[in-house]
């Protein structure tokens, strides 16, 4: 079979199966379901990607959507109690405009791209020669050096305020102190104590010399 | 043949697909914030589909910052969602309005 072919219904077979997993995502009932259907799009435009040679980028999608923001997603899906049918009340409601809005965007966006220029620009050879990440890495670490150092802090500001967002200290509630644990000294766990011998008083008539006794009072 | 065309539309239908999904969900946060992230995607799409077609690799570096900054968005959002949820016991958006703005 001709390549160009191959491609193009790899493409809509990708493009499809995003396009119902998008679907399925604001449109079922499940939360979770929501979720993986997110995650089956994800994959399919990470396929679309790889069909235009953004090899780098389309496993960078998997790796970091699917595998790391998509799991936090399920993850907080299922750590919150949440009713469903409370959260598919208004759904009927506001199905029609929502259907209308996106349809217009839809119609006026196609009308902007132009069914003309349908066939204008076909695949040429690929820019990135040979390695799709050797021309993105050279463009990242030389021209975008800057905004790389940038997004470098911004996910380090990202960690620091999700952690401060959620971190909770509760009040009244007993818990260890790792570093008082830590840094605590012999002496300030056992305290030795001098204590005099005393005999008790019913004792002393008695010619006998009571052993003093081990514990002390 | 896959034409730059097939690309765009292909992003223009997700993204319609997105504003839907905001519109129609009107009581979870969380599939906004889905349907946020798959604007993110349609649009990166475009990015990826012109930088290849125009043989500029400034559109695939933008989609690397992209997905940067969608990452810490989203982990920042659900870290207020968790918030939200921890002091409101709910996640509808019709009852969120203590801010009556």
């Amino acid at each position: 079979m001709n390549t160009d072919l191959l491609q193009l219904i790899c493409f809509y077979l990708f493009g499809g199966v995003a396009v119902i997993g998008a679907l399925m995502v604001i449109a079922v009932k499940n939360s979770v379901h929501a979720v993986l259907s997110l995650v089956l799009t994800f994959f399919s435009m990470a396929c679309v990607w790889l069909l235009a040679e953004a090899e780098f980028l389309a496993i960078a999608l998997v790796v970091v959507y699917v595998g790391a923001v998509m799991v936090l997603f399920l993850f907080v899906v299922m750590m919150l109690d949440i009713k469903q049918e409370v959260v598919r009340e208004g759904f009927i409601r506001y199905l029609p405009v929502g259907i209308v809005v996106a349809v217009v965007m839809l119609v006026e966006m196609l009308a902007m791209i132009g069914v003309k220029s349908m066939h204008a620009h076909t695949l040429g050879p690929n820019p990135a020669g040979e390695s799709n990440v050797a021309w993105l890495g050279k463009a990242l670490y030389t021209e975008f050096l800057l905004p790389f150092e940038i997004a470098a802090l911004i996910l380090t500001v990202g960690i620091v305020a999700a952690v401060a967002l959620t971190l909770r200290q509760r009040l009244g509630v007993r818990h260890q102190s790792a570093s008082q644990q830590v840094v605590v000294q012999a002496t300030d766990r056992v305290r030795v104590v001098k204590v005099p011998v005393e005999q008790p008083a019913s004792v002393s008539p008695a010619p006998v010399v009571a052993p003093p006794q081990e514990n002390a009072p | 043949m896959i034409t730059l065309s097939h690309y765009i539309v292909l992003g223009a239908i997700l993204f319609c697909i997105a504003v839907a999904g905001l519109f129609i969900n009107r009581k979870n946060v969380i599939v906004l914030l889905m349907a946020i992230e798959l604007m993110l995607l349609a649009v990166n799409t475009n990015f990826v589909a012109f930088s290849r077609f125009f043989g500029d690799v400034g559109g695939q570096v933008f989609v690397f910052f992209i997905l940067t900054v969608a990452a810490a968005e989203s982990a920042i959002g659900l870290a207020i969602l968790v918030l939200l949820f921890r002091n409101r016991s709910t996640i509808n958006v019709a009852e969120i309005d203590s801010m009556k703005g």
